[in-house]
């Protein structure tokens, strides 16, 4: 044996540069920002693109899931994709500007590229849902990751009974999507928002998300616990209350499910950011069972 | 497994030959604590004179050979809108490192579940560590080891040969092809029976001076029972959030991703950096929410991962037990410590 060759093969840079096996982990889609539309003065609803036509004709995606979206040089963060999976074209996100990066993307323009990985994580499982009524609940930037579920509803509206949305924002200058409302409600989803604070403008209900909740729980008969399937997002001290409220009508956990937020540096269970307790909210997450999240320690 | 016998003299002959031709870590002495003991730490080596391999065990592990504390993961060329994304993974020349204690082996076995076996395996790691050959060492336990406790005081895989001194000769481990064929340019002789009781009154020997010790039993069930325990928060309190027992632990794989751009605004780079739970801003999140503001539930956390979290995910912890975090605490909190007052029991 000649000793001096290596000890094993170095495996070369082309065969861990594919798209599929290992070489998915720094895979980025290339994709073109092809519209950015103002929803509040804190939202935007970017639309992006994959370029390459093949790539976009394979990337799918369930709602809840979410993507890593990458500025080169400043930065990458976890997005929830807000558009109907079923739409092969567009990916929507709705994203507030809060750091660095959402800061440079509120500054820029079409036709701009970003870089796109994923899509990563649970999903809600809509599959299980058919046939039962869907209460979804919303508070604040919640919205954003349930306009996927509310979108496959939509499309398949024939298979679901009830479907309720409520959401809750600070004050009407916050409401996102308000385009959609109308249609919402052709499809026959009953919407019900509530404000924290209300201005003139405003003629709904004002208070906390649970006192419209109480109200729904309140109207309903006792089928409600039986056939209700509940989707939740929004900030976590809401998930307590409203989760519990349901909880307490008889609502089984398991057919609650809420999705969390978390930093995330890499989205494929590796960096560790994500960890609630000792979990991976990429991997085993963001789309959690009630009874999952109130095991998991400091999950809300 | 094979066996052989290897004599002392020679072991300089297959260090030779291997350092020859590919680069060679080893643990080398550094320095002199401030109690006059020597310091160790693993470098490149090139001349066995240098090697010190009846090291007790040195400051930082291995890991930087393989999880570099900052590592690029992808640069960017950027022309107006548009740009291009170059990954690069990294992949290192073979690398030999000579003289491994069990512990830090086992540390690369538990890296390599989640690293490489687990959805997403990493290629910038698993390039590192398929171009590996690890020759482990036997150890001497030192007064803050408790890898008996973590099932981590010997190895049965993940390296290519194992030395045993058993008084004038090493007792070899041969686990891979390689090693069979790297040590066809040294003298060695099938082991007899002699040697066999040798080899085990070494090792009973050896593990009957383990004197720390953690109880693992039931560990997973009583973090959570005790997760509103008290004693965090005096561990808390005493913890001062610096990473220092991330930075030196064997295990530790948390990271950071950062970009940042040239200076000739022509390019960016994407780069990793490890990172540490104690550290404050590791659970923050957009808009300033942070999931565990508190020293007390950062290491609280930090427990719960090593020890509950990667327990639920692989059947074992994620501690080796080689005591580093302990030694290198500049409060003095150290793991056994944590786990009795955590089990209730006074250390």
């Amino acid at each position: 044996m000649d000793h001096r060759l290596p000890f094993h093969e170095v495996i070369p840079a082309r065969k861990w540069q594919r798209k599929t096996d290992l070489g998915s982990f720094e895979y980025t889609y290339k994709a073109e920002i092809t519209s950015i539309y103002g929803l509040t003065d804190y939202e935007n609803l970017y639309r992006i693109r994959i370029i390459d036509h093949d790539d976009r004709k394979h990337f799918s995606f369930h709602p809840g899931q979410f993507i890593m979206l990458e500025a080169p040089g400043i930065g990458e963060a976890p997005f929830s994709i807000s558009s109907s999976p079923s739409n092969h074209e567009d990916i929507e996100l709705c994203i507030r500007t809060a750091g660095n990066l959402t800061a440079f993307l509120s500054r820029a323009r079409r036709g701009m590229h970003v870089g796109l990985r994923g899509p990563f994580g649970t999903d809600f499982p809509m599959e299980r849902m058919h046939n039962g009524d869907i209460l979804l609940i919303a508070g604040g930037l919640g919205l954003a990751p349930l306009r996927a579920p509310i979108a496959h509803v939509q499309e398949h509206r024939s298979r679901f009974d009830h479907v309720d949305l409520v959401y809750g924002a600070k004050d009407p200058s916050r409401l996102l999507f308000k385009f959609q409302y109308d249609l919402w409600k052709k499809d026959n989803i009953n919407l019900h928002i509530i404000m924290e604070k209300a201005d003139p403008s405003w003629t709904g209900p004002v208070g906390l998300i649970t006192k419209v909740l109480e109200e729904i729980i309140n109207s309903r008969d006792d089928s409600f616990i039986d056939n209700t399937y509940a989707i939740v997002c929004g900030p976590p001290v809401m998930f307590k209350f409203v989760c519990g409220a349901l909880s307490e009508r008889g609502v089984p956990m398991q057919k609650m499910f809420v999705s969390l937020e978390r930093r995330m540096h890499c989205g494929m269970g590796k960096c560790c950011r994500c960890n609630v307790g000792s979990t991976y909210t990429c991997l085993k997450g963001p789309v959690f069972d009630y009874w999952t999240v109130m095991n998991l320690k400091e999950a809300i | 497994m094979l066996f052989r016998v290897l004599q002392k003299d020679e072991l300089s002959t297959l260090f030779d030959q291997l350092a020859r031709a590919n680069a060679t870590v080893g643990p080398i002495e550094s320095g002199i604590d401030r109690k006059g003991n020597p310091m160790y730490a693993f470098e490149p080596v090139s001349n066995f004179a240098d090697l010190r391999l009846s090291y007790s065990t040195t400051k930082l592990p291995a890991k930087r050979y393989f999880l570099p504390y900052q590592e690029d993961l992808a640069s960017f060329r950027m022309e107006g809108d548009d740009w291009q994304k170059n990954v690069d993974y990294n992949i290192d020349k073979p690398c030999v490192f000579f003289g491994l204690h069990a512990c830090d082996i086992n540390a690369l076995n538990k890296l390599d579940k989640v690293l490489m076996s687990a959805l997403y395996p990493m290629p910038y790691y698993a390039a590192k560590r398929m171009n590996m050959f690890i020759i482990g060492i036997d150890c001497q336990p030192q007064p803050f080891c408790f890898c008996g406790s973590v099932a981590s005081d010997s190895v049965t895989h993940g390296f290519d040969l194992f030395l045993t001194d058993i008084g004038d000769c090493y007792f070899l481990e041969v686990l891979s092809a390689t090693a069979y064929n790297v040590l066809k340019t040294v003298k060695t002789s099938e082991p007899e029976e002699k040697d066999h009781v040798r080899y085990m009154k070494v090792t009973a020997e050896r593990n009957r001076k383990f004197t720390a010790h953690i109880d693992t039993s039931d560990l997973a069930k009583i973090l959570d029972m005790e997760f509103q325990s008290p004693v965090w928060k005096q561990w808390g309190d005493k913890c001062l959030g610096c990473g220092t027992c991330a930075n030196v632990c064997p295990t530790c794989y948390c990271y950071g991703v950062e970009e940042t751009v040239n200076v000739d605004l022509r390019g960016a780079r994407k780069s990793k950096t490890l990172y540490s739970c104690n550290v404050i801003d590791f659970a923050e999140v957009a808009g300033g929410h942070n999931f565990r503001p508190e020293r007390s539930t950062r290491l609280k956390y930090r427990y719960y991962h090593k020890h509950r979290g990667f327990v639920e995910a692989f059947e074992e912890s994620l501690c080796v037990g080689c005591g580093r975090c302990g030694e290198a605490c500049l409060a003095g909190i150290t793991a056994p410590e944590v786990i009795a007052s955590v089990r209730g029991e006074e250390s």
